[in-house]
């Protein structure tokens, strides 16, 4: 099991003849991912040709539409690499075509346009992860996104990250383990999926044993996440927040990663996910030892 | 700043009074007699609480005017230089109400706080009378007509004599609000001015950068040049994302939540090696080129307080042999204007390959530690030489 992702899904790209889609979609076909397809308005009814895990090459469909690549494919997973100026119009694509699950990779996408199409997506049928995010992966399965598939293997931990190359490094430091599913979820003021919907989620999931949570500054995700766990979470769960260390008022390289007015600071973060009985590491490190020691336990 | 909110408000038909910005004391005399009358003088930089901190002054003649101007000017608010002051017409409020549309993120939409106590920090009215502050969300699909405009009228309780021009004040804030891809428009006082007129006294405007860089080339006037941190500033014409901070350890990592993560652990490893801290957040993205890692070590070691530089890359979509070359060519196109000591981290993709390099190199300044506590602790130790 897993969450969200399966070696069934299968997955379209948005922006696919792009520089970015490309070198990925290539990647997701090196870890075993079904991609069936992309979309590229201008370049419908031509191919792209790509190398799969077993070395074989394989001829990938371009469609001029969400909607034409689902009903020609049965793709259950787009996932979006297209510019910023862009990402509005192929979210409503997308969600209009009822694709499932939507991972928008992009960054830079403006926060009124998240918002727009955050509202556009109640009460429709896709779920969406991003945007500003490295995606999803269940290693050994499928990889929805561009986390890199050979850091680690499958195995009992859940975990769901704001940033990317944090979840890389924790996935490295608990490679010994392994993971059921990991999730970035996005550095972006407005995302879709929340570490809310992921803990609900891995709770559900019986493949995941414990839960690695990590957050950083700027507004209460995580605090609504330790109340959630408080409530719901009955799995163990470890968690780490970047920017102890970050001025207040300044964007710390993330567009959502800002104090403001002495709110969404590391140590509240920290503080409310303790006081939900989360162990909290003080480093990526002594957060993996944290995990190991519970897994160990 | 308050001068450059007013301009988009004016932009976008908000009742405002625009008045005139200057840099001196004697422009800040020319522009009181042009206005004539009883005028404010009042510092000009992106902060609250200016009056309380002197920063706002009546002046009855030009003279006083000047007088304020050269008090002000060069003046400190809350770490910040006063470098401009705004001279507008003195119109004594009636009433003072607070008005603002905001990013609502914990909600995933916009908010619309209104209040009939305003001139004041709407946090402290919060405090005090909770009740004279209303929070009215707002759909980002059905956003802001005239109807809902009404509704949030009446909501704020403003007065019913007003309704009609507080109606179409909030319609043209919510046009700055969206047109201008602001997260916040805030209105502080809104005034109640002699003869029932409504006007946007003061106020302030965040805009969202990532629509600025395309939607918005415009916005790029309202960065005052001047003003930014030089290596910020260096650092921004190369295309990186860098904020200076005040320590002695430059860092260069892969990511932002991994940057993040570096300045803390560097931080605790500080307090062991004489409390240096980290000197500044540099993230370099996820390709890692010899010329990008070249131009973020420019910048740091441009840094008069560095002592020394930690490199912290996972090697994810990178290989770790990619970056290593990176480190390699940088230095070499540095040359001897490479200085100080650097402490480099890699793991990840290719991590023996990028290793190696760096060892055969066996450059007299880099040291590789293993693990990113280790290195961090290494960095510490070398800034406390």
């Amino acid at each position: 099991m897993s969450i969200f992702l399966n070696k069934d899904s299968k997955v379209i790209v948005q922006g696919i003849t792009g520089g970015e889609g490309s070198k990925h979609t290539a990647r997701m076909l090196a870890a075993g991912t079904q991609v069936v397809g992309g979309v590229n308005a201008r370049k419908a009814g031509t191919t792209v040709t790509h190398t799969d895990a077993s070395g074989a090459e394989v001829e990938l469909p371009v469609f001029g539409t969400v909607a034409e690549a689902i009903a020609q494919t049965g793709a259950d997973v787009s996932v979006a690499f297209v510019p910023p100026a862009f990402t509005q119009d192929a979210v409503v694509e997308a969600i209009d075509a009822e694709i499932p699950l939507l991972v928008i990779i992009t960054e830079g996408v403006p926060v009124q346009d998240s918002a727009e199409f955050w509202a556009y997506a109640q009460g429709k049928k896709t779920r969406i992860i991003g945007p500003n995010c490295p995606g999803i992966i269940t290693p050994g399965e499928a990889l929805a996104g561009i986390t890199p598939a050979n850091i680690a293997g499958k195995g009992p931990i859940g975990l769901v990250s704001k940033s990317g190359t944090l979840t890389y490094q924790m996935m490295f430091e608990l490679r010994d383990f392994g993971f059921s599913t990991a999730i970035g979820i996005g550095g972006d003021p407005i995302i879709g999926t929340t570490h809310i919907d992921a803990l609900e989620a891995f709770e559900a999931d019986p493949e995941t044993k414990a839960i690695v949570m990590i957050g950083e500054i700027g507004g209460d995700a995580e605090e609504k996440a330790a109340a959630y766990i408080k409530e719901h979470v009955t799995k163990p769960v470890v968690g780490y927040v970047a920017g102890f260390t970050a001025p207040e008022g300044k964007t710390m390289g993330h567009a959502g990663a800002i104090v403001s007015d002495g709110a969404g600071t590391a140590q509240g973060k920290k503080e409310a996910l303790e006081a939900a009985g989360v162990k909290v590491g003080k480093t990526p490190s002594e957060t993996a030892e944290l995990m190991r020691a519970i897994l160990n336990g | 700043m308050e001068y450059q909110a007013k301009e988009l408000f004016a932009k976008h038909g908000v009742a405002t009074t625009l008045g005139v910005v200057v840099q001196t004391a004697d422009e800040a005399k020319a522009a009181a007699e042009q206005i004539g009358g009883v005028t404010v003088v009042k510092a000009q930089v992106k902060a609250g609480g200016r009056g309380k901190a002197g920063g706002v002054k009546l002046a009855k003649t030009p003279d006083e005017a000047f007088e304020h101007a050269s008090n002000i000017l060069g003046m400190e608010i809350k770490g910040l230089t006063v470098n401009r002051v705004l001279v507008t017409p003195a119109t004594p409020p009636v009433e003072e109400y607070y008005f603002s549309f905001l990013l609502d993120r914990s909600n995933r939409s916009y908010l619309c706080i209104a209040s009939v106590e305003g001139g004041v920090e709407i946090e402290e009215v919060a405090k005090t009378n909770p009740e004279a502050v209303r929070q009215i969300p707002v759909d980002a699909g059905t956003g802001v007509d005239e109807a809902k405009a009404r509704a949030i009228v009446e909501e704020a309780k403003f007065p019913a004599e007003l309704a009609d021009q507080a109606v179409t004040l909030v319609q043209a804030l919510w046009k700055v609000f969206v047109e201008e891809d602001a997260t916040l428009v805030e209105v502080n006082p809104l005034a109640r001015l002699d003869g029932d007129r409504l006007e946007a006294l003061d106020g302030k405007v965040s805009l969202d950068d990532n629509a600025s860089e395309f939607r918005h080339p415009e916005h790029e006037d309202f960065v005052i040049h001047e003003e930014a941190d030089p290596l910020e500033a260096k650092a921004k014409a190369k295309g990186l994302n860098y904020v200076k901070l005040d320590g002695e350890v430059g860092i260069i990592g892969n990511g932002a939540g991994l940057v993040m993560s570096t300045l803390d652990v560097v931080a605790y490893a500080g307090e062991k090696h004489g409390n240096v801290k980290p000197a500044n957040f540099l993230d370099i993205g996820g390709g890692a080129s010899a010329e990008v890692m070249a131009n973020g070590l420019d910048v740091i070691l441009n840094d008069p307080q560095v002592k020394s530089v930690f490199v912290n890359v996972f090697g994810g979509i990178t290989s770790c042999d990619a970056v290593a070359n990176g480190i390699k060519g940088a230095l070499e196109l540095l040359g001897d204007e490479a200085t100080k000591p650097l402490v480099v981290r890699l793991d990840g993709n290719n991590v023996d390959e990028g290793r190696a390099i760096l060892d055969e190199m066996n450059h007299p300044l880099v040291t590789q530690v293993d693990t990113m506590d280790g290195a961090a602790d290494k960095a510490a130790e070398l800034a406390n030489g």
